[in-house]
């Protein structure tokens, strides 16, 4: 089973437009981000700075804040869903 | 309007006054770029806002807007429900308890929903109606909600309120009264926060103060600076203790003071900046006292709901002005911010909630370390009300109950040794 990357409106533009994208193969998160780089290569340099997640990027896996978690090690269940979301709403 | 763009903080990529708050490039935060008029004098600057009407439209010259909401006469701005031009009060009783000799209370619980979040909703929404949105939407730990479901009701918008379930009763009550579409997301702060970052995507005609429209929004906590500077008779107070949640009121405030020094409209130097947080929510506080320039998100575990926001947006912006001003970002216990709330009421007669507690506590931290010289003048920022968090002071104190009879009071009153 696949790992569906949701993609917010800012990072559309370098994503071919597309708002979700499905991915196989990928035991972590930072290898699911891989596979979408590998289809997207543009966003790989929005989303990180010197391998790891940006500052103001955040990933959810499954609602939860990667951060929280393992981080871009972090391993993902099949079916599982990532949402990439710019950090600096709210307040 | 002054405002010529929106700016990238981080890259420095600008944009246009659009409804956007990220950079496309960095995913950096957005703010207002202002090209103010130099050729006015300080004296031209100060009648203009002396002229204006009692509320935070007196600033205009220094808000993103088109221009003041309502007929074009400056003085006439009646729209909506306007903020601001709330008391700053000389709390000499709270000084002497501290050890101090010059503190004021500016008391923003005196807004119209009774928090400093009718300042930002006012202008979100005003910049958000210019634009042309006809729905207001937030994220909010509840002042919020009170102020966009109230803005929105008076200006006859159509309102959506997300708020986590578990908010304080009285939060809850004085959103879902001015008919909003109040809807309590099962999660924490951050949880409804991330679903309206997500929402803001999918529904691009609505406007969501705190999320697509938050460069403006932000701009508006901006006038607490200018109005603390209008009633010290142009004058900068020489430290500022103010809460954090996500950072934006702190960097703000500091923001509209630097602004004023700059164009010479107040006097002084820079303020020194003191963030109060709450200790079961110290992101900010955290990484200050690590020493770190980011923070490290957390999971709210605190009595003030209205700071409990665990991934602080402005986090690495508040940890830079503490250490800029000479500052520095405290926390306090739930014990201290009950005890925060009292000291408070029983020295100024100024009841407020669980984030003043916050603030009034740490302010007591600082001055009893010795952080805060006694001969500084101290402005002590209070955000909202104490009767939207009245558990934080049921049992704290004892009352009597009696018959209506002179010596059920003589038997219970005085055997106690109460004052007579």
């Amino acid at each position: 089973m696949s790992v569906t990357v949701k993609i917010p409106t800012q990072l559309r533009s370098v994503a071919g437009g597309e708002a979700e994208v499905d991915v196989d193969g990928a035991g972590t998160v930072g290898e699911a981000l891989e596979r979408v780089f590998e289809r997207h290569g543009e966003l790989r340099d929005r989303m990180l700075e010197d391998g790891e997640l940006r500052r103001f990027v955040n990933v959810y896996l499954d609602g939860e804040d990667v951060r929280f978690l393992d981080g871009l090690a972090t391993p993902v269940p099949a079916g599982a869903e990532l949402t990439i979301l710019p950090a600096v709403a709210g307040g | 309007m002054g405002a010529t763009g929106l700016t990238c903080r981080e890259c420095k990529a600008p944009y246009g006054l659009e409804a956007r708050y990220v950079c496309d490039r960095c995913f950096g935060p957005l703010e207002v770029a202002y090209d103010l008029d130099t050729t006015l004098d300080v004296d031209e600057r100060r009648r203009r806002i002396q002229a204006g009407p009692q509320n935070i439209w007196r600033y205009s010259d220094f808000l993103p807007l088109e221009a003041p909401p309502g007929p074009s006469a400056r003085t006439l701005s009646r729209t909506g429900l306007p903020a601001g031009c709330t008391p700053l009060i000389r709390a000499d009783r709270l000084a002497d308890h501290l050890g101090l000799r010059e503190v004021w209370v500016k008391n923003d619980a005196a807004n119209p929903t009774h928090s400093f979040k009718d300042r930002v909703v006012a202008v979100g929404a005003a910049r958000a109606r210019e634009m042309g949105y006809d729905v207001l939407a937030c994220a909010s730990t509840g002042n919020l909600a009170n102020a966009v479901a109230a803005q929105a009701a008076a200006l006859g918008m159509e309102s959506y309120v997300l708020i986590p379930s578990d908010l304080e009763e009285q939060k809850v009550l004085a959103t879902g009264v001015y008919g909003t579409n109040l809807i309590k997301v099962r999660g924490t702060y951050d949880d409804v926060n991330r679903l309206c970052t997500e929402l803001s995507g999918e529904r691009e005609n609505w406007a969501f103060v705190n999320v697509n429209i938050r460069p403006y929004y932000a701009e508006g906590s901006k006038t607490l600076a200018y109005e603390i500077a209008e009633q010290l008779g142009w004058r900068v107070p020489d430290t500022i203790v103010c809460p954090i949640a996500s950072g934006s009121l702190y960097t703000k405030i500091a923001k509209g003071f630097e602004e004023w020094l700059a164009l010479g409209i107040a006097e002084g130097s820079a303020p020194v900046m003191h963030g109060a947080q709450a200790l079961g929510c110290s992101p900010v506080a955290g990484a200050w006292a690590e020493g770190k320039d980011v923070c490290r998100p957390v999971k709210p575990d605190t009595i003030a709901k209205s700071l409990a926001i665990g991934n602080p947006a402005d986090g690495p912006y508040a940890l830079d002005l503490a250490r800029r001003s000479g500052g520095s970002i405290a926390s306090v216990d739930d014990e201290e911010i009950r005890a925060g709330i009292r000291l408070l009421a029983e020295t100024t007669g100024v009841f407020t909630e669980t984030a003043g507690g916050v603030t009034t506590a740490t302010l007591a931290k600082l001055a009893e370390e010795g952080t805060i010289d006694p001969d500084e003048s101290v402005v002590l920022v209070i955000t909202g009300e104490g009767l939207k968090t009245l558990d934080a002071v049921r049992d704290t104190f004892t009352s009597f109950e009696i018959d209506a009879r002179l010596d059920s009071f003589l038997d219970a009153v005085e055997s106690v040794g109460a004052a007579t």
